[in-house]
C-alpha cells in the first residue's frame, strides 16, 4: 500500500470519511491464518462477535468467510470456537506453509 | 424504539461501528468490548476517548476506524469532553434546534480513568451529566510500554515495578474504581467482562436508558502487557470473573447485585498462572505473594456478596 505524500494529505490531515480504517490492511501483520471448516460449524457466531479486528464477514445472521485483508492471527476464534461433537470449525494454520 | 434481541445471530445484522484496519495490536482485548457496547445501543451515539491504545491504534493520521461522531482532546479529560458536548445538546434541544434522542459515551483505558481523567471523571459524574463512562481496565499504561497504573493488580510486573530479587513486582492493590464511582451515588454503576458478552450488553442497554451519569469497568486483557498468549484475552476475561478477581456486579441507585456467580470459584492461580507478569510469585521465595493475593480477592469477593445480601434484604 502506498502512503500518500504531503501535497495529497487534507490541511490539518482532518479525516473526512468515517470508517476510512477500512482502507488500511492490516492482514500482513498475521503468522498463523485461521482455517474456517464449515461442516464443524454449529453457527454459535462466537467468532464473530469475539474478533478484535472485525475479520469475520456475517450475513442474514450467519456467519460468512474470513476476510483476511484484515485479520491478524491472533487466534481467539479458534481457542473460542465449541466446534461439533469435540471437533473445531476453526483451525490455525503457519502461514507460508 | 425497536430493540434488538440480545442473541448473536439478530446482533450480526446490524452494522458493527467500529470498523476493521484498525492497528490494535492482534488479540487486542479492547476492540471487542467497543464493538459490544455499540452493538447494544439503539441510538446514535457520539463517544469522547481519552488518550490510550484505544484512541492511538483507532485513529492514526488519515484513518479513523469509528463509523460514529468521535472526539479525542487529550488524556486526563474525555469525561468532560463528552460532559460539554452533552450539555451542548441539552441546549440545542431546548432551542428547538435537534429532537433526535442522542446518547454520550466517554471511552478511557484504565490510565485514562483510574489515574489521569480522575478527577475529570469525578466532576463529570459529580454534576450529573447523562453520559456513560466506559473504562477498558487492562491494568497498566499498555499504550506507551506497559508502566504501572493504580488499576495494576497486586504483585504484577511493570516496566515501572519490575520483578527483581529486591522488589518482587508491584506491592500495593489495585483501585476499586467502581466503588469508587458508586460511591459518588451516580444512578448505575456496574463491571463487565466481554467474556460474558450478554452480561456485558445488558448492562450498556440498561444504563443507556436510565437518565444521569453511569460508570462501567470492563476488563480487557493485554497480551503484550500481560505477557500471555495472543489468542488469551476472552479466555483470561472469562478466568478473571471464574476467580472472582473481577466479579460482575452493578451497583443501581445504591443497591448492588452481583450479576455473574461462578457456579465454582475456581482458585486465583488459574487465573494468574497464564500471565507472564505474575512468573515471579511462583518462585518459591515469593510464595507469600500468591497467598496474600488470594486473600485479598476472597476478602473482596465476601464483602460483595455481603453487599449484594444486605441490597436484596432492603
Amino acid at each position: 500500500m502506498k502512503l500518500k505524500g504531503w501535497k495529497e494529505v487534507t490541511p490539518g490531515a482532518v479525516v473526512t470519511k468515517a470508517g476510512s480504517a477500512e482502507e488500511f490492511k492490516t492482514g500482513s501483520w498475521r503468522s498463523f491464518r485461521p482455517v474456517w471448516l464449515e461442516e464443524n460449524c454449529i453457527q454459535c457466531m462466537f467468532c464473530w462477535i469475539f474478533c478484535p479486528d472485525m475479520a469475520i464477514e456475517a450475513k442474514n445472521g450467519k456467519r460468512g468467510v474470513f476476510k483476511y485483508d484484515y485479520c491478524k492471527g491472533c487466534g481467539i476464534c479458534a481457542l473460542e470456537c465449541p466446534g461439533k461433537k469435540g471437533k473445531k470449525a476453526i483451525v490455525m494454520e503457519e502461514e507460508g506453509k | 424504539m425497536a430493540t434488538t434481541p440480545l442473541t448473536l445471530r439478530e446482533l450480526s445484522k446490524k452494522e458493527v461501528l467500529l470498523t476493521a484496519g484498525h492497528r490494535m495490536c492482534s488479540g487486542c482485548g479492547a476492540p471487542p468490548v467497543v464493538k459490544m457496547v455499540l452493538l447494544a445501543s439503539e441510538y446514535p451515539v457520539v463517544a469522547a476517548n481519552a488518550t490510550g491504545c484505544l484512541e492511538v491504534c483507532t485513529c492514526i493520521s488519515e484513518y479513523t476506524a469509528w463509523k460514529i461522531p468521535w472526539i479525542h482532546s487529550a488524556f486526563e479529560n474525555a469525561a468532560a469532553t463528552i460532559a460539554g458536548v452533552e450539555t451542548m445538546y441539552r441546549s440545542l434541544k431546548k432551542q428547538g434546534k435537534i429532537d433526535k434522542e442522542i446518547k454520550f459515551i466517554a471511552f478511557g483505558g484504565d490510565g485514562g480513568t483510574y489515574d489521569i481523567g480522575f478527577q475529570s471523571l469525578s466532576g463529570a459524574m459529580e454534576r450529573g451529566h447523562d453520559m456513560l463512562y466506559i473504562c477498558y481496565d487492562n491494568g497498566a499504561y499498555m499504550n506507551t510500554g506497559i508502566q504501572r497504573s493504580s488499576a495494576t493488580p497486586f504483585g504484577a510486573d511493570t516496566t515501572t515495578c519490575p520483578a527483581g530479587s529486591v522488589v518482587p513486582g508491584k506491592l500495593q492493590k489495585r483501585k476499586d474504581i467502581t466503588k469508587i464511582m458508586a460511591a459518588h451515588g451516580i444512578p448505575y454503576a456496574a463491571q463487565a467482562s466481554p467474556s460474558h458478552w450478554q452480561d456485558l450488553m445488558k448492562k450498556v442497554k440498561k444504563a443507556l436508558e436510565i437518565k444521569g451519569p453511569k460508570f462501567m469497568n470492563i476488563i480487557a486483557p493485554c497480551n503484550r502487557g500481560w505477557r500471555s498468549a495472543t489468542d488469551d484475552a476472552i479466555l483470561l476475561s472469562r478466568l478473571a470473573v471464574e476467580t472472582c478477581y473481577f466479579p460482575l456486579y452493578e451497583v443501581e441507585n445504591g443497591a448492588t447485585k452481583i450479576t455473574v456467580t461462578p457456579r465454582e470459584k475456581k482458585p486465583l492461580v488459574d487465573f494468574l498462572k497464564p500471565q507472564g507478569r505474575f512468573k515471579h510469585m511462583f518462585a518459591p521465595e515469593n510464595e507469600w505473594m500468591l497467598k496474600q493475593a488470594q486473600e485479598d480477592v476472597d476478602k473482596e469477593w465476601e464483602k460483595l456478596q455481603r453487599e449484594a445480601k444486605a441490597s436484596e434484604v432492603s
